[in-house]
């Protein structure tokens, strides 16, 4: 074994696991994080959807509550398989952190599974009812999907934020867990806020990831009034969902600035410790620690982390901490960066819902313009890309650690060496089932444009339509709309 | 507290291996139903049978890796540092497994449904083998305690691995069977109550076969199962071969009531037998149940999890299930639901 051991390394088929173990999670994490606004808040917009359809009798809000519960059904079972993967990870990437700390970090995904069941159950009572229950009472099984979708995303988050202020445990002199406070780990002090940033960033990325569908709809010249509702349903969500967020981020960046210094640091990329420190938009750290290039604004990283005490306030600076505890030169210049791009991002995205809510108060209408339309159609690109830097932000700035100031990456990866293979195979297949989600979900869209009113036959678990699948059935269908496209 | 917590934990892979597994076994009848031409009853039955429950029944997963990890880490760390293999084998599967079971559904073109529904049911028979062989490394003592990794390759390609895999195989093919017996028997199609009932005595006296030669497989290559199947968990082995008998009887005079039920508890009775033999190891003769297990305040508060989900889950379960007994027409018959 010995001898194989050295005949694989000699080919570099040995290698160190911890750099693989790190890309494999942060990828599978970044795919698995594009559906959770999805899954989170796709079912309220159905929902208000379905309300105006029944309430006001409106046939286009109907019809399109109906598609989207059926779109929502695909994303959800994508959804629910990359979950999947996660759960496995835990173990596979990370058996030391998990064996270590699995009893705290544990506790709040004992409380995400009743959640996720619930969603499960109630996405598969919503979508098979709207043959089979009356109107209302098929509305209220919906309601479950959006409440359980909202305690969900907590309880993730309550887990990770504990990776950012590991409470409610006691430690022996060895480091081993001896005793557990449940309470005291779901809510950590840095749970409230950034459950609050995921959640609502779940309903502002959601709603203009929808949005821009219809937006791209308007622009090819659909613009009747069921792509105008399709508009102006997700497009209101996140129009109410992005100045909260401003809040809610802004409250979260000085609760870094607060408990975890070092992140800070690396966020404004302050390399000492001084006050009226230059809020520097891009910019990078060199090989010697300076800041490089960039565009210094004098005093705002000072003033807008304790506005109470403005320019005078101490920023603490990265030489504070010893080397092998803060993130590398290399990682501070990708945080400082994703930073940069999320509230850049987020800044557009905020005059976007500013001039949508203009028009609205001043005109009653929504923005006429083209170039309204085209800022929308990126809005949901733009969205994830800010929401993906924000969760870059959080965990690259994070870094050494695995558990802040506990337990370092390095010390919870596994030994397995094979990981690049995993690595490899897992980007190959996610890539194929990312490619696959956007072509099923447009196929499913061009069938509906085409073909009118369709089966529930769409969905993994939509009710299965006698005339489906069959060429015993299929002449019988010749005019079925589902086939015209094809 | 630790003792409880592991009851709740192996009712939790019970209910798995017995929902998940009938879900797992449909896959394996639609890889063995042929061409597209003669396969495409079966496989129609197969997708009424499997399209509303297939999520339901992974959650069930989930809920088995969250109570391992969170009430016994130590025992999650070795498990996962030694089993790398045929674990990640499995998690790609479920990916290929749900993700192409959902596009099948949404495709209309042959070619792309055949596709799909190929890497559907290759998965379907790779990701239960993979945990039989997970569940025979961990049986048959090849997972050291410590969150040490044992042999890579070692723990589960040998004898009782080997073994845990077929039978996992062939006891999902045996339940799927069973239940696709009812459903097409509620579809109303005789030709494919038929189909499934020669599938089912197929499958039924297939896991037999190897469950006997899976004694003398145990005798040599497990010794501390061997013993503990072949003294506390007699009684079980016993109840799981007579119900086995009951539902081969059962399915073979076409009487409909309780053959599906024999045949679950056929199932669940290996799977009691595996748990009494190996108790009170979670990796037996290394680490037992009360070693391995987290502090007392984080298993209060699974327990109160776990309450909370039955509370919560059942009904929304007995929800689904009234809501589709219930409302259907005969010739829109829908599978049933899960638990």
């Amino acid at each position: 074994m010995a001898l194989l051991t050295d005949a694989l390394s000699s080919v570099a088929l040995v290698v160190d696991p911890v750099p693989w173990a790190r890309s494999q999670m942060a990828f599978t994490l970044a795919f698995h994080i594009i559906l959770v606004p999805l899954g989170v808040s796709w079912s309220v917009m159905t929902l208000i959807a379905n309300y105006r359809g029944i309430k006001r009798n409106d046939p286009d809000a109907m019809l399109l509550a109906q598609r989207w519960s059926k779109y929502m059904a695909v994303t959800f079972a994508v959804g629910a398989v990359t979950g999947t993967v996660l759960s496995f990870e835990f173990g596979l990437l990370w058996p030391k952190f998990m064996g270590q700390w699995g009893a705290a970090f544990g506790v709040p995904f004992a409380f995400e599974g009743i959640f996720f069941f619930t969603e499960a159950v109630f996405i598969s009572i919503y979508i098979f009812g709207w043959r089979r229950l009356k109107p209302w009472a098929h509305f209220w099984t919906g309601v479950p999907i959006a409440v359980a979708g909202i305690f969900g995303s907590i309880s993730v988050v309550a887990a990770n934020a504990w990776m950012n202020s590991p409470q409610g445990v006691t430690l022996d002199s060895a480091g081993k867990v001896t005793d557990v406070d449940p309470m005291g780990v779901i809510f950590n002090d840095a749970m409230p806020l950034m459950a609050a940033h995921m959640v609502v960033a779940a309903y502002l990325v959601g709603g203009f990831m929808v949005g821009s569908v219809y937006a791209v709809g308007m622009l090819r010249g659909r613009t009747d009034r069921y792509h105008r509702l399709g508009l102006i349903i997700p497009f209101t969500v996140a129009a109410i969902a992005t100045p909260v967020q401003m809040g809610v981020g802004d409250g979260l960046a000085r609760w870094v600035y607060d408990n975890q210094p070092t992140k800070f640091a690396a966020i404004e990329m302050v390399t000492t410790t001084s006050s009226d420190v230059p809020e520097v938009l891009l910019g990078h750290l060199n090989s010697e620690g300076e800041v490089v290039g960039g565009i210094p604004i004098p005093g705002l990283a000072s003033f807008l982390s304790d506005p109470s005490t403005g320019k005078s306030t101490v920023v603490q600076g990265l030489d504070e901490t010893p080397e092998d505890q803060r993130p590398t030169i290399h990682e501070v210049n990708v945080v400082h960066l994703a930073w940069d791009v999320m509230v850049g991002v987020g800044t557009l995205l905020f005059l976007l819902t500013l001039w949508w809510w203009v028009a609205w108060i001043f005109r009653r209408d929504m923005p006429k313009s083209r170039w309204f339309l085209r800022a929308a159609a990126a809005s949901g690109v733009l969205g994830v890309v800010a929401m993906e830097a924000g969760w870059t932000v959080s965990e690259v700035g994070r870094q050494p650690w695995i558990v802040y100031e506990k337990m370092k990456v390095e010390d919870a990866a596994t030994a397995n060496t094979g990981i690049w293979i995993t690595f490899i195979g897992v980007v190959i297949l996610y890539l194929g089932l990312g490619i696959t989600t956007i072509l099923v979900l447009r196929q499913m869209s061009r069938r509906f444009r085409t073909g009118g009113p369709s089966s529930e036959a769409d969905v993994p678990y939509g009710p299965s339509d006698p005339v489906e699948a069959g060429s015993v059935d299929e002449a019988d269908d010749a005019v079925d709309a589902r086939k015209v496209p094809l | 507290m630790a003792t409880t917590a592991a009851l709740i934990l192996f009712a939790a892979i019970t209910t798995y291996a017995v929902f998940g597994g009938a879900d797992f076994g449909a896959g394996f009848w639609d890889l063995v139903a042929g061409g597209t031409k003669r396969g495409e009853r079966p496989r129609e039955v197969i997708d009424h049978a499997i399209a509303p429950v297939w999520e339901a029944n992974h959650v069930w997963l989930i809920f088995v890796w969250v109570l391992l990890w969170t009430c016994f880490p130590e025992a999650y760390a070795s498990i996962t540092l030694t089993l790398f293999v045929p674990l990640t084998l499995a998690a790609l599967g479920i990916v290929l497994r749900g993700a192409s079971f959902a596009f099948r559904k949404a495709v209309f073109r042959t070619r792309d449904r055949r596709n799909f529904g190929a890497a559907f049911a290759i998965s379907s028979v790779l990701v239960p083998y993979c945990f039989g062989a997970v569940v025979g490394a961990i049986a048959s003592g090849r997972v050291p305690a410590g969150g040490k990794a044992g042999d890579p390759w070692d723990s589960w390609v040998n004898p009782t691995s080997v073994l845990g895999g077929v039978l996992a195989v062939c006891l999902t093919a045996y339940l799927a069977a069973f239940f696709l017996v009812r459903d097409a028997d509620r579809l109303s199609d005789e030709s494919m109550v038929a189909y499934f009932r020669r599938r089912a005595i197929v499958a039924g006296v297939a896991a037999g076969l190897v469950a006997v030669v899976g004694i003398f497989v145990l005798s040599n290559d497990a010794e501390y199962l061997f013993d503990g199947l072949t003294s506390r968990a007699l009684p079980l082995v016993i109840l799981s071969a007579i119900s086995g008998l009951a539902a081969l009887v059962l399915v073979t005079r076409a009487i409909r009531r309780g053959a599906r039920l024999a045949a679950v508890g056929a199932v669940v009775g290996v799977l009691l037998a595996w748990g009494v033999a190996q108790w009170d190891y979670l990796l037996p003769e290394s680490l037992t149940v009360s070693a391995a297990a987290a502090p007392s305040g984080t298993m209060t508060a699974v327990l109160i999890a776990t309450g909370l989900a039955a509370v919560l889950i059942v009904p929304a379960f007995v929800l689904l299930y009234v809501l589709d007994q219930k409302t259907l027409l005969p010739e829109e018959s829908m599978p049933e639901p899960a638990p």
